[in-house]
């Protein structure tokens, strides 16, 4: 990781210096060194700051929308792990972004790291973490801990869905594509069909009662795209801050998948930025696995001008009675 | 805005929202009326221009306030008077009826009939048997938002 860090900001200033590029989006550290937030560097001096660390998990994709209407010469570089390429490709078709402007550098991933789950084992008070690949040595103002690293994976890289990369301008260290069988990343989702409605009710109305409407699994998306939007839209009746009803969050939340359905990369940052640790991917990856049994295997972000599934039809679809006929009432 | 009845008398009668496609479906219902066909009166019929008009929202919106099934019709596949609004109809209805499952809402609360403007006898059938099954179901309470239901005495 160090290694790769070192060669990326070598890179970096490469290019800022021979003016290929004007601007860099990247990962800045925080006050802790797992706070790694996505930041933009305009010079060789700020690019100083710039890190590439197991805690780099954000997509920065997305910035690219806004990035791009802003600029007025050069290029913009995009640091890019395999999986963000999925939503870069998804955001290039649907022209939300000008290929022109971007020059977009891979970077190799091993998968990055989930702060929370490290703190859940109860290691506290971290200064360093050393991730030997297999490893975590974890130094804390109480001492040294260790862990495997596969139980601190993010969700969404405990089913990478790819090493490759899907849009790139240069690569550095790519990581080899696993051998290793991946887990199924819809087995959640299978287990919760197998549940009886009642189950499954209480299941999600524990899990969507703890959302405080703070917005963050819309605002992180990178298929969420729109200008406006209708949560902002007052007379939408879902714009109310406060935990007030139970059908708000239900409604806030079928349609927020729902509004990414067929486009969703299932990048995974729902669920990484909800404050509350609600499951969001569990809904994202319903209407994937729906997607997929009844319309064909589709991957969004595969490959740039594929037609999403929900902009498309066959004449011999399933009928909506479809869902009557299987599974657990 | 409320849309629920009183439903001070004891029998519990649904309520129940059809959205109706502008050339066919709505049509339909209009035959069954000439036709003097009879579908229960606790179907209140929304025109749309055509089945792809109905945003998810606007399903999840009537359950809200108050309906306790919704059912949409439109067109027959093939016949969409825009030639293809249904098919995509088709495919959103799918998915936002297998999510709903998937959050435990009863599934037989919601359904997509194509019912043709020759097909009165269709719609007729087709909302009775509707009516039947929501009745069967009772009250819906996981979907309803408990500020539009009206305070029971």
């Amino acid at each position: 990781m160090q290694k790769t860090a070192g060669l990326i900001k070598k890179r970096v200033l490469e290019l800022l210096a021979d003016g290929t590029v004007t601007k860099v989006l990247g990962w800045k550290e925080g006050d802790f060194i797992y706070d790694v937030t996505p930041a933009s560097f305009l010079s060789a001096q700020e690019a100083d700051g710039l890190v590439y660390s197991s805690f780099c998990g954000a997509n920065l994709s997305k910035y690219l929308i806004s990035e791009c209407k802003a600029l007025t010469e050069g290029k913009i570089l995009a640091l890019l792990k395999p999986c963000d390429t999925y939503s870069f490709n998804q955001l290039l078709t649907e022209h939300r972004i000008d290929r022109d402007k971007v020059y977009v550098i891979g970077v190799g991933c091993k998968g990055m790291l989930d702060i929370e789950k490290i703190k859940a084992m109860g290691i506290k008070g971290i200064t360093k973490v050393i991730d030997n690949g297999k490893e975590l040595d974890i130094k804390t103002i109480y001492g040294s801990k260790t862990c495997k690293r596969e139980d601190a994976l993010l969700e969404k890289c405990l089913c990478c869905k790819s090493k490759n990369f899907k849009a790139f301008d240069e690569i550095i260290d790519p990581e080899p594509e696993t051998k290793e069988e991946k887990a199924d990343r819809f087995a959640k989702v299978s287990e919760l069909e197998a549940m009886t409605a009642e189950e499954r009710y209480a299941f999600w109305q524990e899990q969507l009662s703890k959302c405080i409407r703070c917005n963050a699994c819309r605002n992180v998306c990178p298929a969420c795209s729109c200008m406006k939007c209708v949560f902002d839209n007052p007379v939408s009746g879902v714009s109310s801050k406060a935990n007030t009803d139970s059908f708000e969050e239900k409604m806030f939340h079928i349609i927020r998948a729902f509004h990414v359905a067929g486009r969703c990369t299932d990048c995974g940052e729902c669920s990484r930025v909800c404050p509350q640790n609600i499951p969001l991917h569990l809904l994202n990856r319903k209407f994937i696995k729906d997607i997929n049994e009844l319309y064909g295997e589709y991957q969004a972000g595969e490959e740039v001008g594929s037609r999403a599934p929900l902009a498309d039809f066959t004449f011999d679809d399933a009928e909506p009675s479809v869902v009557n006929e299987r599974g657990n009432s | 805005m409320q849309v629920s009845e009183n439903t001070e008398n004891k029998e519990f009668k649904p309520l129940i929202v059809a959205f109706c496609c502008n050339w066919c479906s709505y049509a339909g219902a209009d035959l069954a009326g000439t036709s003097r066909l009879s579908y229960p009166a606790e179907v209140k019929i929304i025109r749309v221009p055509c089945s792809c008009r109905v945003n998810p929202m606007f399903i999840l919106k009537a359950f809200e306030k108050g309906a306790d099934g919704v059912i949409m019709c439109g067109c027959h596949p093939g016949d969409c008077h825009y030639s293809t609004g249904n098919y995509y109809a088709r495919r959103r209805m799918t998915l936002l009826f297998s999510m709903l499952d998937y959050l435990g809402i009863d599934r037989a609360r919601t359904r997509v009939e194509w019912v043709s403007a020759a097909e009165g006898q269709k719609f007729s059938l087709v909302m009775n048997d509707f009516a039947k099954t929501v009745t069967e179901l009772g009250e819906n309470i996981k979907l309803g938002d408990l500020r539009c239901k009206k305070q029971q005495d």
